[in-house]
């Protein structure tokens, strides 16, 4: 019988859970909600579920994200850092710097030869440089994530100095009510996001092959503008969103732990 | 830790507060401070009772925030919120303040402070390896000299000033005593625990009872260590907290750290390892006292190379597995030192760093947490590599 562990990683906005049997990768994903327990058990149960696991099978399962903390099911717990950086080490294992940008902190995770961490830095106390700023601008410009980067492709980009959301939200207020175009608006959000992720990039970038994970990766312009930032081209993986699951499924399928308790056999 | 001896330490400040007070009716004299910088010898001297002031708080930063602004240091935030909301026992006792000219924002704070209480700023040189920085400081502390001696009436001899250094002395070996107990591996006390003595023990009036007790604590600890008792087992990764001073109520990094598995073992901070260097009981008093000071490796000097030194040195008598330097949001010199900090440390041992930045308040504990626990990871990782710990 094929052994296969589970990663799940409960975002402030998406829920993913990936198992991973050695070679085969199997996902589903979700929006967290406002109730991060219930988010992590639906995406576990959904994925056991499409990937016709059964109990037996099951080695471990790892919980990361910001709610990892809530998951009662879970053998253990790793930071999404370790994840990410397991993550995009198997997706790309030249990897030597992995930039996460995640729903409500952004990171830049440097990597030893072997696919550990050697060092990581985080943007500080504010949502500059998150996806949570992109979410707030998207919403001023009242478009989606696909239509910034849509906008912002054939677009001069309006000057957006402010880092700060808040202050950001009332200059890009601003710039409307002097009639600046909305594709230019867009593309000045897209490099302003450039720049501070690049320039976190920068603290720890010492050669070698840039990994960008996590959801906003799927967005081309933001990867090409933070690229053009970094002077560096950057590993995009097919998935972005999914690889600190991917990560965290991986490093359980390795350690290989063998515990189920009582909360886990509820779902199951 | 014997739980008597902790019920007695817990109980200081609340007593100290008592003791102040009959002090002040029976017609002594309080001097308060906040900085490592202030003598409390020449205050000794003086036949005054020098005691530290409130300023670990998030509660009354609201308070300071109506006049101070908002992206300020919460330690120089809280400190002035005690003041004007007269919450701190120590600042409504006391009769005069000694500050120095440290940073930025604590001399322009200490302007506005200087009109609530009689205030006597000391003007500290930023240099400390020159004859000119040395003068201008022993200046400063005779002026300080002169001006108690004006305001309690009161003459500050030689021999008062030599009895003073050797009873600080005696509480600073005391002190680290106590600081050192944790190089025993593992440590027989947590950082928190540690910490709690470290700072109510700073509020002690009566000096000879407050060394008394730390010394009892150290023999006690140092039994239990050799009763192979400790908080943590041998596994536990052992962590170096350097940078601005912590304290109880802005000890939340301390907290955070060891609940994620971690141990604090030394405090490279004001209230804590900066504090144990004595002061030469031979020569000039007033010169040695001003020498002394002057070394403390604080942010405010430039350079500032004493404290890279310090910490490279502690991390390996302590056998530190990491090192967390702690930076108060808008603490520029901590901030912008931790740069070449972390490069000092990478190119002397290579040990894992993490700086955080945060304020007083609660609300980034699961940020906090994130890059803590991540940091624990990388630390634990490179212990398995050094055999330091089991393997998975």
């Amino acid at each position: 019988m094929q052994k296969v562990s589970v990663g799940i990683d409960v975002g402030s906005t998406a829920t993913k859970a990936v198992m991973f049997d050695g070679e085969k990768v199997e996902a589903v994903e979700l929006l967290t909600g406002w109730n991060p327990r219930e988010a992590g058990e639906k995406a576990f149960a959904d994925l056991l579920q499409r990937g016709a696991i059964s109990s037996a099978q099951l080695t471990s399962v790892i919980g990361t994200g910001y709610g990892r903390v809530s998951l009662p099911f879970i053998d253990r717990r790793i930071t999404e850092i370790a994840c990410h950086a397991r993550g995009a080490f198997h997706l790309f294992p030249n990897t030597r710097l992995v930039i996460d940008v995640g729903g409500q902190d952004s990171k830049v995770i440097a990597l030893n030869g072997d696919g550990s961490v050697s060092d990581f830095v985080m943007n500080d106390k504010c949502a500059a440089g998150t996806g949570r700023f992109l979410q707030v601008m998207t919403g001023v410009l009242d478009i989606t994530l696909c239509d910034l980067g849509k906008l912002a492709a054939d677009s001069q980009p309006a000057s957006i100095s402010s880092m700060c959301t808040v202050f950001a939200e009332s200059e890009i207020v601003g710039l409307m009510a002097r009639g600046a175009g909305k594709g230019a608006i867009a593309a000045g959000i897209v490099q302003s996001i450039a720049k501070r992720v690049a320039g976190l990039a920068h603290r720890l970038y010492a050669g070698g092959e840039v990994t960008f994970t996590g959801g906003i990766a799927r967005t081309p312009e933001i990867c090409h503008a933070i690229a053009r930032e970094l002077g560096v081209e950057l590993n995009v993986p097919e998935r972005p969103q999914l690889v600190g699951a991917l990560g965290a499924a991986i490093i359980g399928f390795e350690e290989g732990s063998d515990r189920c308790d009582n909360q886990r056999e509820r779902i199951l | 830790m014997n739980p008597e001896l902790l019920n007695e330490i817990a109980s200081l400040k609340e007593k100290n507060v008592i003791a102040l007070k009959e002090l002040k009716e029976a017609g002594g004299h309080v001097v308060g401070s906040y900085c490592l910088y202030s003598p409390c010898e020449v205050v000794t001297a003086a036949g005054a009772f020098p005691v530290t002031l409130c300023g670990t708080s998030q509660n009354p930063i609201p308070a300071a925030e109506k006049v101070l602004p908002r992206n300020l240091c919460p330690l120089i935030k809280s400190s002035y919120g005690f003041a004007v909301t007269d919450t701190c026992p120590y600042f409504h006792f006391s009769d005069i303040l000694i500050a120095e000219t440290t940073c930025d924002g604590k001399k322009k704070m200490y302007e506005l402070l200087g009109e609530i209480k009689p205030l006597h700023l000391m003007q500290l040189p930023q240099l400390q390896d020159s004859d000119s920085a040395r003068r201008y400081w022993y200046q400063e502390i005779v002026r300080l000299k002169e001006h108690l001696e004006e305001v309690f009436d009161v003459s500050i001899t030689d021999a008062k000033l030599i009895e003073a250094i050797r009873l600080a002395n005696r509480e600073r070996r005391s002190m680290k005593e106590l600081q050192d107990i944790c190089k025993i591996k593992p440590s027989p006390i947590s950082g928190t625990d540690l910490l709690t003595v470290l700072h109510n023990r700073g509020f002690s009036v009566d000096k000879e009872y407050a060394i008394d007790l730390v010394d009892r604590l150290t023999a006690d600890l140092r039994a239990a260590a050799e009763r192979g008792e400790s908080p943590f087992p041998t596994s536990t990764p052992r962590i170096l907290l350097t940078g601005v001073p912590v304290g109880i109520g802005s000890d939340k990094v301390v907290r955070i750290i060891e609940e994620c598995g971690g141990n604090i073992v030394c405090f490279e901070s004001c209230g804590a390892y900066k504090r144990v260097d004595p002061v030469a009981e031979e020569g000039d008093p007033l010169q040695a006292i001003a020498d002394r000071y002057l070394s403390i490796p604080c942010s405010c000097m430039s350079p500032n190379n004493g404290r890279f030194e310090l910490v490279a040195r502690l991390a390996r008598e302590f056998q530190a597995d990491g090192v967390v330097d702690l930076t108060w949001m808008a603490c520029h010199t901590y901030n912008i030192e931790s740069y070449r900090l972390r490069r000092h440390l990478q190119e002397e041992s290579r040990l894992p760093f993490l700086q955080l930045e945060t304020d007083y308040s609660e609300s980034d504990t699961e940020q906090l947490k994130i890059r803590i626990e991540a940091f624990l990871e990388i630390v634990v990782a490179g212990m398995k590599q050094q055999g330091k710990a089991p393997s998975a």
